[in-house]
């Protein structure tokens, strides 16, 4: 309504985000797939010094050239709002869907999101086995072995993710290596 | 219809099927085969500048005084980059300009050749998009798409990047199609506003107590029409209205309703008005920092109406109750429809009283300077520079700086696209290739530069082009020998340390003129300046003007920066204390 409840704001120079407290959004955005069109997303986020706390693309309908980029970002909603509207802006850009308000209107949690990661872990003797245990109750599998060490492959929300991540590491986490968030609504409908 | 050609040929064809009739330009290696149709045909005049970031600008002065988009064709590398300023100019001021890039070979790119540069990659944050083009068959597509894009929706600059073995390579040419909003597979700005959001605003305007109309760039950029629409409203509604620096002419500076410019340097009154407003009508504007002023207290008991073409300029600084996005044109033809079929009238009461206290706050006299006999104030040069053109078809470009404040604080506006000035990006050395590009496009017109004596030095080789071409532009400098708007807030915010902001051994301006084939005039007493500007008018060549004016005169009123529209800081209280005071040290660390 007006700006008075915004009194640290001393000045033009300072964007009236401070009495808001940050949320993480997840974005879907739907572009033509064609040279740059991730540098001038990326370089929207850059540029305007939004955060990227995720992001993963590819090419989704080949025959129309189509790729879907899912972004999870976090900011106030004045901030959320705009990141939406500035990537909307954008030549190459189809639609922009704020999956997680789309949620929210459905009365959901969360839209559906998922990650994988790969997950290597080197070690003998009982660690070893201690490893291989945690992986089956996370339902992770084993794609390479050796008898020093595991590849596991895990499927999951991020939580979980960094969850199994983080019991590895005293077990001889070696590397990960991660996708990013693939996000698509619950229910019938497509973007 | 297709044929067969090559790229070079495309691109004059496709200029000429834009109905483009002049380009701003600089020859190089890279956009020679394009150089070579273009000495061969008719009916594209081709501007050599002495400079690229010359031409940026010179098209931007062609398309703000046209509403048509500016062109300009230059090298790869080094040409490409001379253009990233003007660029970014039309990008924040919303400008449509077509820029051509020579590219080295296809096979070579990436290879660090020989001028080249990754042009694309350096311009995608100061267009509003790009094209590297490496296919003959896509470029006649493209340079329809990029005059689509340019000129569709909220304005702005593009660029199309030729690579010279595609100007060189044959292929077949398609001419534009007949409705490019409809066929864009992704780009299809709204130009409708909702109908339900135009008649909420309407029934909130009638209700408002304190109203004002505070406007912007969108309504020019929108066109005559819009304009037209906007002086209607204002007619029927009789709101006061106020604009920003990019709006001015919007409304005739004579109208009753006018209450000057808002924002920084704007008048007490639009400041007040702003400050006191109970329903803000934002029309094609975007609550810019030189606007708002400290955001925390801007209006701050205002239902802000907000109507813009562009989602993105919504809430993005300042939270409003209704946004109405759409064409300004569309919208305000929308609003007085419903303003009229449903015969809404303001509340003469309220009105009445609100006309009151805006009649009180304009007797401050906020403009107000101290005039001198001997010696040439700033203000008083720009009011008899007024005085003596307002009655001819005259367009005015600045430079930035104390002087463009006076002349959007005294020059008065009553047309539009006639007032060229750079306002987002602030970029010196503007004015003389954007009074080029308007005299290019306006020959009868009187094309006023004014400038100050630092910013004119940034581009003062555009004088040959002027000369070259036949353009008699008038450069009217308001020598302080000071960066004045630089020395002012090392006044205000630095301990008046004069910190380089003093320039010694500046050119005899008036040799300059001649050494470039042009007139020099040097004014330095008041009595002098209305022969000497009316035998500047009456000359038909290119002018250098230096007016030599008070060196200390300061740019006010003035919002010290991280204040509030109500805490002016007003000319007759702008003693030394004041001034050293005027920014608290919060303000300081901010600017």
């Amino acid at each position: 309504m007006n700006a008075q409840n915004n009194p640290s704001a001393l000045s033009a120079y300072f964007m009236a985000e401070v009495s808001d407290k940050n949320e993480t959004h997840t974005l879907s955005v739907l572009v033509d797939n064609e040279p740059g069109v991730l540098a001038r997303v990326i370089g929207l986020f850059s540029g305007r010094g939004y955060n990227i706390d995720s992001l993963t693309v590819s090419e989704t309908e080949h025959e129309k050239h189509l790729s879907r980029i899912t972004i999870v970002t976090t900011g106030t909603p004045m901030v959320i709002e705009q990141i939406r509207h500035q990537l909307d802006r954008l030549v190459p850009v189809h639609r922009v869907t704020d999956l997680t308000v789309e949620a929210q209107l459905a009365s959901q949690d969360k839209p559906l999101e998922r990650e994988l990661a790969l997950v290597k872990v080197a070690g003998t003797g009982e660690k070893r086995l201690e490893a291989l245990r945690l992986g089956d109750a996370f339902r992770a599998t084993v794609i390479d072995a050796t008898t020093e060490h595991f590849v596991f492959e895990i499927t999951g929300r991020t939580s979980k993710i960094e969850q199994f991540i983080s019991i590895m590491k005293p077990l001889g986490l070696v590397e990960v290596s991660r996708t990013g968030v693939a996000a698509v609504q619950r229910g019938p409908e497509g973007l | 219809m297709t044929r067969e050609m090559t790229g070079a040929e495309m691109v004059i064809q496709a200029l000429k099927d834009q109905g483009v009739d002049t380009v701003f330009g600089y020859p190089g290696g890279a956009v020679l085969p394009i150089y070579d149709e273009i000495i061969q045909q008719e009916g594209l005049e081709h501007i050599l500048v002495r400079h690229e970031q010359g031409a940026g600008h010179a098209a931007e002065g062609y398309a703000r005084s046209t509403g048509k988009p500016g062109v300009a064709l230059v090298t790869s590398g080094p040409g490409a980059t001379n253009m990233v300023t003007a660029l970014t100019d039309a990008m924040l001021d919303s400008i449509p300009l077509v820029c051509l890039t020579g590219q080295v070979p296809t096979h070579l790119i990436g290879n660090d050749a020989f001028q080249e540069c990754d042009t694309v990659g350096i311009t995608r944050p100061c267009t509003k998009h790009n094209w590297l083009v490496r296919d003959v068959d896509d470029l006649a597509r493209v340079l329809h798409e990029a005059f689509y894009v340019a000129t569709s929706g909220r304005p702005g600059p593009v660029v199309v990047d030729i690579p010279k073995d595609v100007q060189f390579a044959t292929g077949t040419y398609q001419g534009p199609t007949s409705n490019p909003s409809a066929s864009h597979k992704s780009y299809r700005p709204q130009v409708k506003g909702d109908a339900q959001a135009i008649r909420i605003a309407a029934d909130l305007m009638s209700k408002a107590k304190k109203p004002v109309l505070y406007t912007g760039g969108g309504v020019i950029n929108s066109g005559p029409q819009a304009c037209q629409l906007l002086r209607e409203l204002v007619q029927l509604t009789g709101f006061p209205i106020t604009s920003t620096l990019m709006g001015l002419g919007a409304y005739p500076a004579s109208g009753d309703n006018w209450l000057g410019m808002l924002g920084m340097h704007g008048t007490y009154e639009a400041n007040m008005v702003m400050h006191d407003c109970d329903v803000m009508v934002c029309v094609g504007a975007r609550f810019d920092d030189r606007i708002t002023g400290r955001i925390d207290a801007f209006a701050p008991n205002a239902t802000k109406i907000h109507i813009d073409i562009d989602p993105s300029s919504i809430n993005k600084t300042v939270k409003v109750d209704l946004p109405i996005i759409g064409d300004v044109g569309h919208v305000l033809e929308d609003l007085v429809r419903i303003w009229r079929s449903s015969s809404l009238k303001a509340d003469p009461a309220a009105m009445k009283d609100w006309w009151k206290q805006i009649d009180v706050w304009r007797a401050r006299n906020s403009l107000a300077y101290r005039p001198n006999e001997d010696i040439i104030m700033p203000q008083y040069a720009i009011q008899r520079l007024y005085e003596l053109t307002k009655d001819r078809e005259t367009y005015i470009s600045t430079e930035v700086g104390q002087h463009q404040m006076w002349a959007a604080q005294f020059y008065g506006f009553e047309e539009p696209n006639r007032w060229l000035t750079s306002g987002g990006l602030g970029t010196m050395g503007y004015g003389l290739p954007a009074a080029i590009g308007a005299q290019v496009a306006h020959r009868d017109a009187l094309c006023v530069d004014i400038a100050g004596d630092a910013s004119i030095l940034m581009n003062i080789q555009e004088m040959s082009t002027a000369v070259q071409f036949g353009l008699p532009v008038k450069v009217f400098i308001l020598n302080n020998q000071y960066m004045g708007m630089v020395r002012q807030w090392q006044q205000l915010l630095h301990g008046n340390r004069l910190s380089h902001s003093y320039t010694d051994s500046l050119p005899d301006f008036v040799k300059l003129a001649e050494a470039y084939g042009g007139v020099g005039f040097r004014v330095e007493k008041p009595g002098d300046l209305d022969g000497a500007i009316e035998e500047m008018i009456s000359i038909d060549k290119p002018v250098l003007f230096d007016c030599r004016v008070a060196n200390l005169a300061n740019c006010f009123p003035m919002i010290p920066s991280g204040k509030a529209h109500n805490e002016m800081l007003l000319p007759d209280e702008a003693n030394d204390e004041a001034v050293a005071n005027a920014i608290s040290s919060e303000g300081k660390a901010l600017v």
